[in-house]
């Protein structure tokens, strides 16, 4: 539990990610045209039917623009952002795609070994595999001999186009297709990289999969494409991080996860995102606009999303999971921070569509300073989903006169077998609840974060074990300065 | 606003407006400048699409195709005969309104207890036009809600009620609002007023009936103000027949320490909304929503709050319940907003439903926007079906399937009506919703459908 320590370290550090990289980037010039698009495809030397398929979500983009369809219903506010004036594509000079860690620019290493995220596989906690993207590209990836043993593929994007491109074409886009929605859109036209696992049929990975995403370069664009196939059987946990270098001016980050699980798959998808939340007037950070779904394919497959959101100057995430498989089971469960002038607008949906499908959504909601947080989530019921159960409890704490703590859930049921049952509340620290704590001879602050770790253990009771010591830790850092 | 809307539903409001313009032109000048602006505003809003938040559940589309004609006034042919499976027995006072315009032949007012003024809004318009300058049309808001700015330009009858300081009625007035069969699609946009004076107690009962089968599309507004310590009770009833269209408003405007409560019963009608919206301006204010709508056929019930904490020390507690059969579609949307200011809210959200076919549909929304700290706000909502054990349970005592489908309904049905304090008139209520418990509802059940599943899945 916390000490007296860690609070120290908590009030001592601001956002200690924020260091730049000085590493020879190669950009190519800032704006999105049909040019840029191939340019990008030629860079990574796709097959025809990736540029094809880019093409088209770029064409479907420029109308979107010109339509001006950039969703506007979440709670959030911010100033328009030019996608002109973005680069959207930068890498690290040295060859991408390295062989052995050797081939890494060490610059590079020496910045993921200051995260703490060691890519040397001897110093690497064992049983997890990690690949490494900076800014646009797929530095390095862990363990893949290890992996490839039992059949597991686990490589970046990139490679896989190049060497499974008959599983890339039959799954990319099949749970958030091009026209999806508008981030969705611009990432299918632009992405450069990501992650790429395949789990075999009855393999359960070894490993936990996790990848690290560092945005680096300035005025860039983060689009990652991550894709999870889980054959019948299989089962796979993966983990990603995510910190960016301190600037003034707004990133944006807008990245497409899709998750795929057969018959009896089971996937555990555990996310704890810290970018740059932008200093504490609200100046910088990166724009976060997430669109994260998995599909229950097969029967009794199991999709888990966890995440932690303590980053970001905004947050647009819904991680959902359609649940299309008999007796497929959905899971959220969300703690979001905000502090500062940070936004956030995070939540999820859960499309029943199976028989007897299941789901549960914890989400927990915390606001400091003059932030704003608010969770939307959306329960669908249809007409073929009979004995559908949901549950779901989304609670918010409020820290501070000035954030506000929203919710905004959407219950839709067409079947009349269905059981579920929402709650909230939104409260403020108790006085009282302090005041026990003060009296046992603990400080204010010490008080707060045993309380908001009580708040949120639901949730980080589903992390990974090193994710949720992590966690912890981020959750006192994004409060810091929040008491008193 | 669609096309259809431009080119149909529209031409017969400007229609309808320049005939009510004409009949109302000696009227004072703020009230037809009220009128005006209001016929403006919903010109330029023009009826609300799936798109608008506030009605994605719901489309009024049936209503803006239809062109209604204003309903012609008068109640010639109407007796208390007529009218007697309506009545409360022992209220103080009794306003009939016949298709939108006030029968007074068949009200009963005489004799009103000291401090109670209850009468017909278009009589008040008459005689003392300037003592409702301040107050109609004050609270209402128009900007968001054509509804509200359709109601305001084509403001001229409803209730019309003031309670003076300090007086307490004990027993309920009773606005009854009824349809009478007409040849063609009418519309009735009464207009309630409600003032309750400081320290005053009251209870109001606001009921829409149809004698026969006609369309009616009847939008309601009714504005409420309690004044400081005033405790009243709004019940609004609404069981018009199956054709007919049905929005009404319900603004409420609380000052310090007043206490107000908001019972709906939602039981006829082909497509209906209520809105209602309590602004709780005053510290100290306590408000009660609490709502009953029962749908079947191909009904689409739609309920919609906006709670408005705007002082600190408020409380508001919503309670809504709903029964489900046939294929019928229940919408509940409620939302909670507290201001910044208002710290020590205590604002409460219950919405619990019962879905017994599986062509019914519900949707619930419950909303939360805070935007102060120190407050205490919970929602919940649940979607489910009979409990099989409390079913069997009755079952073993020797209770027929359908009586102990009923009994349970009626229990689930009685947690609303259980929160009504005026006795006349929760006995009134209890009886128009035992009555409305459908047998379709009730043995249209899990019973075969169980059946049915299990083969299903064996």
């Amino acid at each position: 539990m916390t000490t007296v320590n860690t609070i120290q370290d908590l009030t001592g550090g601001e956002y200690k990610w924020g260091f730049v990289t000085p590493v020879d980037e190669d950009n190519i010039p800032r704006g999105l045209s049909e040019e840029t698009i191939r340019l990008i495809s030629a860079k990574k030397n796709e097959p025809e039917f990736m540029l094809e398929w880019r093409l088209k979500a770029y064409r479907h983009f420029m109308k979107l623009l010109k339509e001006d369809a950039e969703p506007k219903w979440a709670h959030i506010k911010f100033p328009p952002v030019n996608y002109q004036d973005i680069i959207y594509y930068s890498a690290p000079k040295k060859k991408p795609s390295a062989k052995s860690l050797d081939e890494v620019d060490p610059e590079v290493l020496e910045a993921y070994n200051k995260l703490g995220i060691s890519l040397n596989e001897q110093k690497r906690l064992q049983g997890v595999a990690v690949d490494a993207v900076f800014d646009s590209v797929s530095v390095a990836t862990t363990f893949q001999k290890k992996l490839a043993e039992k059949g597991v593929i686990f490589c970046s994007f990139s490679d896989a186009v190049q060497k499974h491109p008959d599983l890339v074409k039959k799954y990319l886009g099949s749970v958030v297709p091009y026209t999806d929605n508008f981030y969705a859109t611009l990432n299918a036209a632009v992405f450069s990289d990501g992650s790429f696992a395949y789990i075999p049929k009855g393999v359960r990975c070894p490993m936990e999969l996790s990848t690290y995403f560092r945005i680096n370069a300035a005025d860039s664009g983060q689009f990652e494409r991550t894709l999870i196939v889980v054959e019948e059987g299989g089962y796979a946990s993966y983990l990603e991080g995510c910190t960016a270098p301190k600037r003034d001016k707004n990133q944006l980050h807008a990245a497409v996860v899709e998750l795929v699980a057969l018959d009896n798959a089971q996937i555990k998808y555990s996310t704890v995102q810290n970018w740059y939340p932008g200093d504490k007037e609200g100046k910088g950070g990166i724009y976060n606009f997430v669109t994260k779904r998995g599909k229950c394919l097969g029967k009794n497959s199991k999709i888990s999303w966890t995440q932690v959101e303590t980053g970001s100057a905004i947050t647009w995430k819904y991680p959902s999971v359609i649940l299309m498989g008999d007796n497929s089971v959905g899971e959220f469960y969300s703690v979001a921070v905000t502090n500062n002038y940070q936004q956030a607008d995070t939540g999820t949906k859960m499309i029943h569509m199976g028989k007897n499908t299941k789901s549960t959504i914890i989400s927990k909601g915390i606001s400091a300073g003059h932030a704003q947080n608010s969770y939307r989530g959306q329960v669908k019921i249809m007409k073929d989903a009979t004995g559908a159960r949901n549950y779901t409890q989304c609670d918010s704490l409020l820290i501070g006169d000035k954030c506000g703590a929203h919710t905004f859930p959407y219950i839709e049921v067409r079947n009349s077998s269905a059981r579920m049952e929402h709650e909230a509340y939104t409260s403020k620290v108790g006085d009282d609840q302090i005041f026990y704590f003060r009296q046992r001879g603990l400080s204010a602050e010490e008080a707060l974060t045993m309380i908001i770790s009580g708040f949120c253990k639901q949730v980080f009771r589903e992390l990974p074990m090193e994710f949720a010591v992590e966690a912890q830790k981020l959750l006192g850092v994004s409060l810091e300065g929040s008491v008193g | 606003m669609s096309t259809v809307t431009e080119a149909t539903g529209l031409g017969s409001y400007l229609e309808a407006f320049s005939e009510m313009r004409q009949r109302t032109s000696h009227q004072p000048e703020w009230l037809r400048t009220l009128r005006e602006d209001a016929f403006g505003q919903f010109c330029d809003i023009g009826f609300p699409t799936l798109k608008d938040e506030a009605w994605r559940f719901t489309s009024v589309a049936p209503i803006a195709r239809e062109s209604f004609s204003l309903a012609e006034g008068g109640a010639a042919e109407l007796t208390l005969e007529d009218l007697k499976p309506f009545l409360i027995a022992d209220a103080a006072c009794r306003l009939v309104f016949v298709n939108g315009r006030f029968a007074a032949e068949l009200s009963d007012c005489e004799p009103l207890p000291a401090g109670v003024e209850a009468g017909s809004l278009a009589a008040e318009i008459g005689s003392n036009p300037a003592a409702l300058k301040s107050s109609l049309g004050r609270h209402l808001d128009l900007g968001t809600d054509p509804f509200c700015s359709l109601n305001t330009a084509f403001l001229e009858d409803g209730g019309y009620v003031r309670i003076a300081k300090g007086t307490v009625l004990a027993s309920p007035i009773h606005l009854l609002f009824v349809s009478t069969d007409l040849d063609s699609p009418v519309m009735a946009h009464p207009r309630n007023l409600i003032l309750a004076g400081p320290n005053s107690q009251a209870d109001v009962v606001e009921e829409h009936v149809s004698l026969g089968d006609a369309k009616l599309f009847s939008n309601t507004a009714t504005e409420l103000v309690a004044e400081e310590n005033a405790v009243i009770a709004h019940h609004m009833i609404e069981r018009e027949n199956r054709t007919s269209f049905h929005i009404s408003t319900l603004q409420m405007h609380q000052e310090r320490n007043s206490n107000v409560s908001s019972h709906s019963v939602l039981i006829g009608g082909a497509l209906v909304r209520n809105n209602v919206h309590p602004v709780l301006a005053g510290e100290g204010g306590a408000c009660l929503i609490n709502g009953l709508f029962l749908g079947d056929d191909s009904q689409h019930l739609d309920n919609y709050m906006l709670v408005d904490h705007a002082s600190p020390h408020c409380a508001s507690h919503q309670f809504y319940n709903g029964i489900l059969g046939g294929k019928s579609h229940g919408v509940f949307h409620g939302r909670i907003i507290v201001r910044k200011d208002a710290q020590q809210t205590d604002a409460k959200q219950t919405n619990r439903n019962l879905l017994l076919s599986d062509d019914a549909q519900i949707d619930t929304k419950p909303q939360l926007e805070i935007y102060a700290d120190d407050v205490k706000c919970t929602h919940g909502a649940t979607i489910g079906q009979l409990d099989e054990n409390a079913l069997y349970y009755l079952r073993s005592r020797g209770i027929d399937e359908t009586s102990a489908r009923e009994l349970l309904l009626f229990a689930f049905a009685g947690e609303c009506t259980g929160r009504i304090r005026s006795t006349p008139i929760r006995e009134h209520v209890e009886r128009i919703v035992r009555q409305s418990l459908p047998e379709g509802m009730t043995s249209d059940g899990t019973g075969e459908g169980a059946e049915r599943r299990w083969e299903e899945i064996g």
